[in-house]
């Protein structure tokens, strides 16, 4: 059992959840995620971790309601409430050290993993320059706390709402041309991590890119979150989940990532009738 | 006159059954018990002890129940098998005690493993007796995994009085008995009723913690544990390594069972966890794994299941008891094929292209090596695909544990009694072994259990350590 210690809302469908985990706030690192399963009807989910307090015995997640867990959570679990499971930490931690110039790039929700790995290389001695992007400005979140990490910021939104209006492979490219950048990374959803990828390849710089895959168990005991890295089949869970972006296979990561894409579309569907029904009543 | 044939054990008419998750057989009455029993020659030499790997009195259990004193008989297995109920149920009796019992020479083997699950039953509805718990010790040892060896090594090591704590990754314990083997064949509640007499005798079980990450056994060392025992079983699943296999609807047994029966995805989506389910589903495999996948694959609804084998049935590793179960409830088997590729329509499997092949040279295992037939493939069509082709050792312990000696299949070395390469750190069951049995798991825990104590007696005395 799960205390959430605090939660705040950052933007249309997105939380940030503050949560009692000693245990994992003791032992986690840059890179590294849990699962959590709400309740006893639940399904495993894996978050990246955003943040930890080793003193206070907290770790802070962020998630972006996209299924039924993902909105039950931002929806229902308050303050106060209680999450039944959560594990971890889980998967490799980042390779943290000092490459002399580094871009950590963040995308959507993967803004929140992008933070704390920021910070780690930071304190490496390295030139952190931080790109974050989202569709629109009310998705951006964390600025203060990047800009903190980071030496330079560079903010970018589809639609222009906030900072460079384009997505974030654009500063991207430019400062790969303009500088001498040692290693890249790139969080966030699959098509812009490959994306980010491509861009990283055109000027031959070393990118790492964290997998979000299915998951079940997060032990390595299903297979469930396998990827195929270079030609061999990979346990995003307990062989990553960051991995070399070039070698990746994207086009099948996005195709499994779609596996219960008509059950998460029923599941949500179904969960949010039921939350209407209530709000009726 | 000893009845030639076994009492047969009433179960659920298959076509009824392939729609549901309850158990198959029903168990014996007393009845139908104490004349089974009676069918036991109680021959001197018994060899049916030597042929368990717990070496369970069985001449002696069987005699009490043909005497009606089933609590005797219970008493009597429960010296050496802590886990009566499941061994009962999920044993390869007849490869162990039932393969060497003298009546099986002319007749049918007394059925041993169905007088022992009547025996466990029995019990349970008759109240059961909890070991003793010495007196403490002031030990404490940490035990990683919750599956039947840590389960057995705990109960052992609470009977010496030592204080222990139970380490498990996932949310739920119990290890295979929990997330792998199904409903139908282990009901839960067995192994939820062991679980709860445990923790009745004391031992502390701390779910959602992996060893390795959560926290390292060094750490467990340092936070005042005096042992630690690794029972951290068999959980990586093997792949094919061939083209396709990460296409959508491919999946790995464990996986599969893991959505169905630690996730209860058969109840999506009153329970969160999805599944899908193939109108054609091809396991591969030959083992317990691949027969719990293919009937559960028919349970949810699959239209035709197709086992996919490389040998012939009489290699087949799973007990026969679950290939005929499976063959009655209507699994197809194609024996003697391979599969050499998965098919991709638009990023999802639609068949399996398999060679065939014939048996040549006994390899190591004494068992005849396939070798595919050039030019003979065909494709099956199919939308999912089960691989059931056994799991390798959990490498988290191992990778996280400095000193602690692994074989290259990855397996932790360790002696007979569970003592490895590191002092204080001892393992049993699949960790060391690689996939086997319920049973030896067991035997291992038993053996550790007792090695772990005669170690922290010797090591640090007889005295009681104050304050641990
Ligand atoms: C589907 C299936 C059917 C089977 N059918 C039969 C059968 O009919 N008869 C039979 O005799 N055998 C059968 N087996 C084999 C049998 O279940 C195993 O041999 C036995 O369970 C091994 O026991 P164990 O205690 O070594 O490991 P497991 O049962 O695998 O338990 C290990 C436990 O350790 C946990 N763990 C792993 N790593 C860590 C970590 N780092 N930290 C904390 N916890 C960890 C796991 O989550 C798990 O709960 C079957 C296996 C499967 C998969
Ligand atoms: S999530 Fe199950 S193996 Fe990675």
């Amino acid at each position: 059992m799960h205390l959430i210690r605090k939660k705040r809302v950052l933007g249309p469908n997105l939380v940030e959840l503050e949560v009692e985990a000693p245990l994992i706030a003791a032992k986690a690192q840059p890179g590294q995620f849990v699962i959590i399963r709400l309740h006893e009807k639940g399904e495993r989910i894996p978050l990246t971790l955003a943040d930890w307090d080793k003193d206070r015995g907290t770790i802070t997640l962020v998630a972006q309601m996209v299924g039924k867990t993902t909105h039950q959570l931002g929806l229902e679990y308050d303050e106060g409430d209680v999450i039944a499971d959560v594990v971890g930490p889980l998967g490799n931690p980042s390779e943290i050290k000092f490459y002399g110039t580094v871009v950590c790039v963040g995308g959507g929700v993967g803004i929140a993993p992008i933070f704390p790995i920021a910070r780690a290389l930071k304190g490496a001695g390295n030139t952190v320059i931080g790109i974050v992007g989202a569709r629109t400005k009310d998705l951006l979140f964390w600025l203060d706390r990047m800009e903190k990490v980071c030496h330079e910021l560079h903010v970018t939104t589809d639609d222009g709402s906030f900072g460079q209006k384009g997505v974030v492979t654009e500063p991207l490219r430019e400062i790969l041309r303009t500088r001498k950048v040692e290693h890249i990374w790139a969080i966030g959803p699959a098509i812009m991590m490959k994306f980010a990828t491509l861009t990283a390849q055109e000027f031959a710089v070393p990118i790492t890119v964290s997998l979000n895959t299915i998951m079940v168990d997060g032990t390595g005991m299903c297979g469930g979150c396998r990827a195929e890295v270079q030609g061999e089949s990979k346990f995003a869970c307990v062989d990553g989940p960051e991995f070399d972006g070039t070698k990746v296979n994207w086009d099948l990561l996005l195709a499994r990532l779609s596996t219960y894409k008509e059950e998460e579309k029923c599941a949500l569907e179904r969960y949010l009738a039921q939350v209407a029904e209530a709000a009726r009543r | 006159m000893i009845r030639p044939t076994q009492v047969p054990m009433r179960e659920q008419d298959p076509k009824a059954r392939v729609h549901n998750f309850e158990e198959v057989p029903f168990g014996y009455t007393p009845e139908e018990a104490v004349s089974e029993a009676e069918r036991c020659l109680q021959c001197k030499r018994a060899p049916c002890i030597q042929g368990c790997p717990v070496n369970i009195n069985i001449p002696k259990f069987i005699r009490e129940i043909r005497e009606g004193n089933f609590r005797a008989a219970i008493r009597t297995i429960k010296e050496t098998n802590n886990l009566p109920a499941i061994c009962g149920r999920v044993c390869p009796q007849e490869t162990q005690c039932q393969a060497v019992c003298t009546l099986g020479k002319k007749y049918e083997p007394v059925a041993i493993g169905r007088l022992e699950r009547f025996v466990a039953d029995w019990e349970y509805e008759h109240g059961v007796e909890l070991p003793e718990v010495g007196k403490p010790t002031g030990f404490r040892v940490a035990v990683v995994g919750s599956g039947p060896a840590g389960l057995t090594c705990a109960a052992d090591l609470r009977r010496f009085g030592h204080a222990v704590t139970i380490f498990e990754a996932l949310h739920e314990p119990g290890g295979v008995l929990m997330y792998g083997i199904p409903e139908f064949r282990l009901p839960k509640k067995i192994v939820r009723a062991e679980i709860e007499n445990l923790l009745r005798m004391g031992v502390e079980l701390r779910c959602n913690v992996v060893v390795g990450r959560t926290v390292t056994i060094d750490e467990l060392f340092a936070q005042g544990y005096h042992a630690v025992f690794v029972g951290s079983g068999a959980g990586l699943p093997k792949f094919l390594g061939i083209p396709g296999e990460n296409l959508i609807g491919i999946y790995s047994a464990n996986e599969f069972l893991t959505r169905v029966n630690l996730m209860r995805a058969y109840l999506f989506p009153e329970y969160d966890t999805p599944i899908k389910i193939g109108k054609v589903v091809a396991v591969v495999g030959g083992g317990n794994v691949a027969m719990d996948a293919a009937r559960t694959a028919l349970r949810l609804g699959a239209e035709r299941v197709v086992v996919l084998y490389r040998r012939t049935e009489a290699e087949m590793p799973a007990r026969r008891e679950e290939i005929h179960h499976a063959k009655e409830e209507g699994v197809e088997f194609e024996f003697l094929v391979n599969p050499v590729r998965f098919l991709d329509s638009s990023g999802r499997v639609s068949g399996v292209e398999c060679i065939r092949m014939e048996l040549g040279d006994p390899d190591e295992s004494g068992r005849r090596r396939p070798i595919p037939i050039p030019g003979s493939n065909f494709v099956i069509p199919v939308d999912m695909v089960i691989v059931a082709i056994g799991n390798d050792p959990h490498p988290l312990v191992p990778r996280t544990t400095p000193g602690l000696a692994t074989t290259k299949h990855g397996t932790v070395v360790a002696d007979e009694d569970g003592r490895t390469s590191r002092e204080g750190v001892f393992a049993g069951g699949d960790i060391v072994t690689g996939a086997a049995t319920v049973i030896s798991a067991m035997g291992a825990g038993k053996r550790a259990a007792r090695a772990i104590h005669q170690y922290l007696l010797t090591k640090y005395g007889h005295a009681p350590v104050q304050g641990a």
